[in-house]
């Protein structure tokens, strides 16, 4: 009998994992995991342990990422990919209205929002702090989110403790990683011939409890104890969050910023993969007739002139005043409006930026030098 | 309070019941709700997403009598996508509502205090309702003052009204930037007026709407005046797009200005109003 209350810990052999899938899909979850599309590895469903990237490591700098596959290496040896949880619960395309053409008038009806099953397999610890906060953002306020509150209620989440950080990591410094410390409903540690499962919630329990598990012996438990202390050990990149606030809004006229936006190509990349960015803005998609209307909710940035926009002209209409909302906002006034910071420290922002601009390198410039 | 919808894309449709041209490229829609059950109340300042389908939505404040919304009206200029095809429609044509979103002016705050209003341009129409409230309820408020700039005599938002909200007990001073000989009243900046109105800065409250650098300066006149910044309040403009928070366009540092604005006390401003483009 293994323990299946949230705190409990079992043994789960490599051979079973397969068995944790089979579980969840029993119980009608659409199961979704790590596995290499498009040379990275990103979050798509997945049926079998087959399609996990076994081996896949991901090196990792700023504006650059490249995969290398280690003979006999763990399913998770990989960090984050481009892919968070923000695309499940927070789609890039939605619909929010429709509207119908009636005689002389417009019926219109928002539609009920899709409530899928999902469970999600391999989150790691910045990314449940992102999720919590984007629970924050779309369910904490006077108005809720529909859409993200009916996606929210049927996840799952197998989290997995990380034992490698990749060089654009600083989840140590903002206190979101890499030890996974709450949020999730099984938490998963790799070692060689097995996991370490530690329950999270009684929902997680239940699933455990059909599963070929037995009772971690005291070695294996210390060992999985070590395997997020080695990631967080190689970590080099940092922010400090008691500082970063007032160091970015008494700098505001920073010649920094000038700096920054000669680098920056106001892309937008950096707020595609972070998964905390949660602008969007709605557009009108008609037929041909003009009698029927989609009202689509599509993601949007602070990158882009447009996102600013008033009838006198855009509110940050250059790169550096784009890119001094972006990081003000992520970093600074964020606490202000949601009592953390925006940002969880994975680093994503730093890899897929095409000419690596890196926050931490930033801020630092800002924090050694009065404007 | 006013409940808030379930859903907060859900459009309530009107019909446009009169167009009255203001001034050029202004003009104020009058709108009935088509549905008769629509129980639809608003406070002074707050504003709606109007919605034309096939087009979009813009952020318009209300703009008429908070005490009678039979015909809801807001007054807009076509300067936008959606705007300019408003400004193709005729009565009997319809609109979408979504509303009303944000903070209004804080009218209840200052009874039986004295209200100076300060307007530049087309920002009479945001502060248009707070006018409407004080001279309903004027037995509840010491002296009101309307302080009203704009470009030119053309360019003066509303001016028939001016003589009614002067018998309702408001000092109703226009002035403009630049004028023809006819002209007869004053010439120059609203911040002079502003400078020398007769004002108790221990019991006034001054609600200023504007273009931002016309807010900012009024905003200090009323504080060198004695006025402490935090009975000042300021009404801004960014882009709106949800009008509840969820979308991240209209932030101004801390402040979601759909939600916790648009009317927005200026000490909490002041210092971001300061900084170009942010």
């Amino acid at each position: 009998m293994i323990g299946t209350a949230p705190g409990a810990y079992s043994w789960l052999p490599k051979s079973a994992l397969q068995g944790l899938f089979d579980r969840l899909r029993e119980l009608g979850y659409e199961v979704v995991g790590p596995r290499v599309a498009d040379g990275a590895v990103t979050l798509g469903e997945i049926t079998s342990l087959a399609e996990l990237p076994a081996g896949v490591r991901d090196e990792q700098e700023p504006g650059k990422y490249r995969l290398t596959v280690i003979e006999g290496g763990g399913y998770f040896d990989h960090v984050v990919g481009p892919h968070s949880l923000k695309p499940f619960l927070f789609p890039p395309r939605t619909t929010v209205l429709q509207v119908l053409r009636v005689r002389d008038s417009w019926v219109a009806h928002t539609p009920e929002p899709p409530r899928p099953k999902r469970a999600v397999i391999g989150v790691r610890s910045c990314d449940l702090h992102a999720l919590a906060i984007q629970d924050r953002v779309f369910l904490g306020g006077p108005h809720r989110d529909p859409e993200y509150a009916a996606r929210r209620e049927g996840l799952f989440l197998v989290a997995v403790n990380c034992g490698r950080s990749a060089a654009t990591c600083f989840c140590v410094s903002m206190d979101t990683g890499p030890a996974v410390t709450g949020g999730a409903d099984l938490i998963l540690t790799e070692l060689p011939d097995g996991f370490v499962v530690r329950v999270g919630t009684e929902g997680g329990g239940n699933v455990l409890a059909g599963l070929d598990c037995r009772e971690c012996t005291p070695a294996e438990l210390a060992e999985a104890e070590s395997v997020p202390k080695r990631a967080a050990s190689q970590q080099t990149r940092r922010l400090n969050p008691a500082t970063v606030h007032d160091t970015l809004m008494n700098n505001l006229q920073h010649p920094r910023w000038d700096d920054a936006a000669k680098r920056c190509l106001s892309c937008a990349n950096c707020t595609m993969v972070c998964p905390t960015c949660f602008c969007s803005t709605v557009n009108e998609v008609t037929d041909l007739a003009g009698e029927q209307t989609t009202r689509e909710r599509v993601w949007e940035s602070c990158f882009n002139e447009e996102h600013s926009w008033t009838g006198s002209g855009a509110v940050h209409p250059t790169t550096k005043t784009r890119y001094r909302q972006w990081l003000t906002h992520k970093l600074a006034t964020w606490i202000d409006q949601f009592g953390s910071s925006g940002c969880v420290g994975c680093g994503r922002c730093i890899t897929w930026c095409p000419v690596g601009i890196d926050l931490t390198e930033e801020v630092a410039a800002m924090e050694g030098s009065r404007e | 309070m006013i409940a808030l919808p379930a859903n907060p894309w859900q459009v309530m449709m009107t019909t446009i019941r009169d167009i009255v041209p203001e001034t050029p490229g202004v003009q104020t829609y009058a709108l009935t709700f088509d549905d008769a059950a629509a129980r639809y109340s608003f406070l002074p300042g707050q504003f709606n997403m109007l919605y034309l389908p096939g087009v979009g939505e813009s952020a318009i404040s209300v703009s008429s009598d908070p005490g009678d919304t039979t015909k809801l009206r807001h007054t807009v200029r076509a300067v936008g996508n959606v705007t300019r095809a408003m400004e193709k429609l005729r009565p009997g044509d319809k609109l979408g509502v979504r509303g009303p979103f944000g903070t209004a002016w804080p009218v209840d705050e200052f009874r039986g205090k004295d209200v100076v209003v300060v307007a530049g341009g087309l920002g009479l129409a945001p502060l248009r309702p707070a006018i409407y409230h004080l001279i309903r309820h004027r037995a509840d408020y010491g002296r009101v003052t309307l302080l009203y700039g704009a470009r030119s005599p053309t360019d003066l938002l509303n001016e028939t009204e001016y003589e009614a909200w002067r018998a309702g007990g408001i000092d109703v001073q226009p002035i403009v930037n630049v004028a023809p000989e006819s002209w007869r009243g004053a010439v120059g900046f609203v911040t002079a007026p502003l400078a020398t109105v007769p004002l108790d800065p221990t019991r006034t409250g001054v609600f200023t709407c504007g273009p931002d650098v016309m807010m900012r300066f009024v905003a200090e006149g009323a504080v060198n005046r004695g006025v402490p910044a935090n009975r000042v309040f300021v009404s801004l403009e960014r882009n709106m797009n949800c009008a509840v928070g969820l979308c991240g366009h209209c932030q101004f540092g801390p402040t979601f200005v759909c939600k916790d604005g648009p009317v927005l006390p200026f000490d909490r401003v002041r210092q971001l109003m300061l900084v170009e483009n942010f």
